[in-house]
């Protein structure tokens, strides 16, 4: 889904790419290393846009195209960038059917934004995820790897302000 | 030598409702009364009962206290830890009688289990080596190298009985043999801990709270089958069992339990963590073996079968979490100790996470056969709010649901699959009267469309095919035309997809077609949702003779769709109405009602 926030040009740091560079030189013989090296470039990165992809298809020899598709295969490799607090619903069963899907309409209204998106100041990204495994406190909601957990929709306006 | 133990739960569940804190509390609070010297305060893995975390045990007389608050933390200091009086009030209180502190092994949650795989879960700190050998572990290792051919270590798991815990349901010692006959220069032995199954976190529970007990169980397989390479696959969004996965095989290495040569015996076996990046495919055996080759997970056709051409072209065996954790305590105790549990074809335990409209939300291990009825009355505590049970989910997106009439059928691998549904890895999701059996069918679905990777046509076209049609029905436009059409779609996905993900993708769809087709026709004949969930077919109405004329559901009606005046009934303009609930919620005298 697109983001509507315009695309922010890359801003890559020369620290970042000795990182990355780092990285590769490490990882590169090993067996099956791409996704590894791309995992690690996320988190320098904070996302993959394609001058990162394009650093590591020139350093490993590995063909851009196959980069890209790995890039958007898996759901937790970004191709945008994500706003500064990254909310995730999850909409597992156990949460979905304790009433998940309101609260992540709730976040949709009171945001203006919906899955995959981010609000056009960069604050928020809404996304929905599939069980993060805290079942026990459905419905459950992360801000940053933050567990809110037995969540009402009323709940949802306090939260938020938090961050506001 | 401390006189007393307090243990912590450091699971996700606890972690998340805030054990760090108490910990934290607990050791400032124990240091500033001068106990430092004589309580140990230990982080532990997960102990099940999630529902009333975060959980805190103080040993030697086992006091099980629940939803503990930090403001707690100094009165449990000073009364229990200093001057020994249990404070009764805190306590789980299942646990308190009025002929004093029930043990926790005698509550409703607990008595009926039994703890194989999830053996040490709560019970030992998963970050120090040194307390899994304490309880035994990599002794069973030291068995198997010693004294045991591999031959030996498959033919125990075969007599052993023990299946397959990640859905399939394969004979693991089967498993273990065919990959052991295929010569090769290289072999592989991979743990799938990518437990994507919504619902579900019994994997996790163990790599967070007892990950040694995998890795002794790998290097088992690898001498049984001839691999020195082991691989994690794990999922990115298990922060903590990463982070415990890590530590224990730098202590594994550090004791030369991994790496060459372990105990002296010449046999080498290491291992290596992938991350996965979320894609439930990648829980498909051959999608998860592209993913470590670091491709886009995509499952390919077997034959080749892994154990033939598996990792990197190699043979290589595939087993689940919770499988492996079953492994060191058959081969110490004896095939015959875990044939023993269970029914005849499905041996042993099995844990279930327990999940959705029920008290004990958590996790529990219970022998084969146990029935549905115990696990959810008894185990679980019944549902909540006096509701009425209306299913049981398992298997996932893969499984199906089981209605109140199988209530007493034994749970082991063939029964659920004879009334449509299956094992999966273990997730349990209670629904009750206000769940809507095609709304559930559409969610599984979305996430099926959401997750299909697209390799072949049946699984990518047909599963969208499948969900336009349920939300057809659930918008109450569908004819029984179309219902006929789904059920064609159902059998045409099964019999044709590449992998798992898409044989099984119709499941959730054909089960609750099997024993709720009477909510099907009501959405489509009567263009009414019986549960009262489905938006598009529901309208909220006003009591008049309840309605005081109060107005505030017409001010907090975000479409304006509520008209009268002060004191005197309310109408809804179901034209304009959006269907929010916010007037029912608001509504202080009950005049509101959904139908």
């Amino acid at each position: 889904m697109a983001c509507k926030k315009q695309t922010v040009p890359f801003s890559g740091t020369k620290e970042q790419e000795e990182a990355l560079k780092k990285v590769i030189l490490e990882l590169k013989d090993t067996q099956g290393a791409l996704m590894p090296i791309m995992q690690k470039a996320q988190d320098i990165y904070g996302y993959l846009p394609i001058e990162v992809q394009t650093m590591i298809s020139d350093e490993t020899g590995i063909p851009l195209e196959k980069i890209y598709g790995v890039a958007t295969f898996y759901s937790q490799f970004a191709l945008q960038p994500k706003g500064k607090y990254k909310i995730s619903v999850c909409l597992g069963t156990a949460c979905y059917v304790k009433g998940s899907g309101n609260i992540f309409s709730k976040l949709e209204e009171l945001l203006g934004i919906t899955n995959g998106e981010c609000t056009p100041d960069g604050k928020f990204s809404l996304d929905s995820c599939r069980c993060v495994g805290a079942c026990g406190l459905a419905p459950v909601m992360m801000i940053n790897g933050e567990v809110y957990g037995r969540l009402v929709v009323d709940d949802i306006p306090g939260i938020l302000a938090k961050y506001n | 030598m401390y006189r007393s133990h307090v243990l912590v739960c450091g699971g996700t569940g606890c972690t998340s409702s805030g054990s760090p804190q108490i910990i934290e509390r607990l050791k400032d609070e124990i240091e500033r009364q001068g106990l430092s010297d004589e309580v140990a305060v230990i982080q532990t893995g997960c102990h099940g009962l999630c529902a009333l975390g975060p959980i805190m045990i103080v040993y030697p007389d086992a006091s099980f206290y629940s939803m503990v608050k930090v403001e707690d933390i100094p009165e449990i200091v000073s009364e229990h830890l200093l001057k020994g009086r249990v404070v009764t009030r805190l306590l789980y209180d299942e646990t308190v009688t009025s002929a004093g502190v029930k043990a926790l092994i005698d509550t409703d949650f607990y008595k009926k289990q039994h703890r194989v795989a999830l053996r040490n879960c709560g019970v030992i700190n998963p970050e120090v080596i040194d307390e899994y050998i304490g309880t035994g572990g990599y002794e069973a290792l030291g068995k198997v190298l010693t004294e045991m051919t591999p031959d030996d270590v498959i033919q125990v798991l075969l007599d052993s009985g023990l299946r397959g815990r990640g859905g399939g349901g394969f004979p693991t010692g089967l498993k273990w043999k065919l990959a052991k006959q295929n010569d090769a220069d290289q072999k592989y032995v991979c743990c799938n801990a990518d437990e994507g199954d919504p619902g579900a976190f019994m994997d996790r529970s163990v790599l967070e709270g007892d990950p040694h007990v995998v890795l002794e169980a790998m290097a088992i397989a690898g001498y049984a089958i001839g691999a020195n390479q082991g691989y994690i696959y794990v999922r990115a969004e298990y922060p903590i069992a990463v982070d415990r996965l890590r530590i224990a095989i730098d202590q594994a290495r550090e004791y030369n339990l991994l790496g060459k040569d372990i105990f002296g015996t010449g046999f080498d076996f290491d291992i290596d963590l992938r991350l996965g990046a979320g894609a439930f495919v990648c829980g498909e055996e051959t999608a998860l073996m592209t993913s470590i080759e670091g491709k886009r997970g995509e499952p390919r056709p077997r034959p080749p079968f892994p154990a033939q051409k598996g990792l990197f072209g190699k043979p290589t065996i595939l087993n689940n979490v919770e499988t492996y954790a079953n492994i060191p305590q058959i081969i110490l105790n004896g095939p015959e100790w875990f044939a023993s549990m269970g029914t005849e074809k499905s041996k042993g335990t099995k844990v279930f996470a327990l999940g959705g409209k029920i008290h004990n939300t958590g996790l529990v291990e219970i022998p084969m056969g146990t029935t549905l009825r115990e696990v959810i009355e008894e185990i679980g505590g019944g549902i909540p709010n006096g509701k009425k049970f209306k299913a049981a989910q398992t298997g996932g997106p893969s499984g199906g649901c089981i209605p109140a009439e199988h209530f007493d059928i034994p749970i082991d691998y063939d029964n659920l699959i004879s009334i449509g549904s299956m094992m999966g890895s273990g997730g349990l999701i209670v629904m009750d009267e206000d769940d809507c059996m095609v709304d559930i069918a559409k969610f599984f679905l979305e996430f099926t469309v959401e997750e299909s990777c697209g390799k072949c046509t049946p699984c990518r076209v047909g599963t969208r095919r499948m969900l336009e049609i349920l939300t057809k029905i659930t918008k109450g436009q569908a004819t029984m035309e179309d219902l006929d059409k789904l059920e064609e779609l159902c059998y045409y996905i099964k019999n044709n997809s590449l992998c798992g993900l898409g044989q099984t993708a119709p499941n959730p769809v054909l089960s609750t077609l099997r024993y709720f087709r009477d909510e099907y026709e009501a959405h489509i004949k009567e263009k009414r949702c019986p549960a009262g969930v489905c938006k598009a077919l529901l309208s909220y109405v006003i009591d008049r003779d309840k309605c005081r004329g109060c107005t505030l559901c017409a001010r907090n009606c975000p479409a304006g769709a509520i008209i009268g005046s002060v004191k005197s009934p309310h109408i809804i303009d179901t034209e304009k109405c959006v269907k929010c609930g916010a007037c029912m919620e608001k509504c202080k005298f009950g005049a509101i009602s959904k139908r």
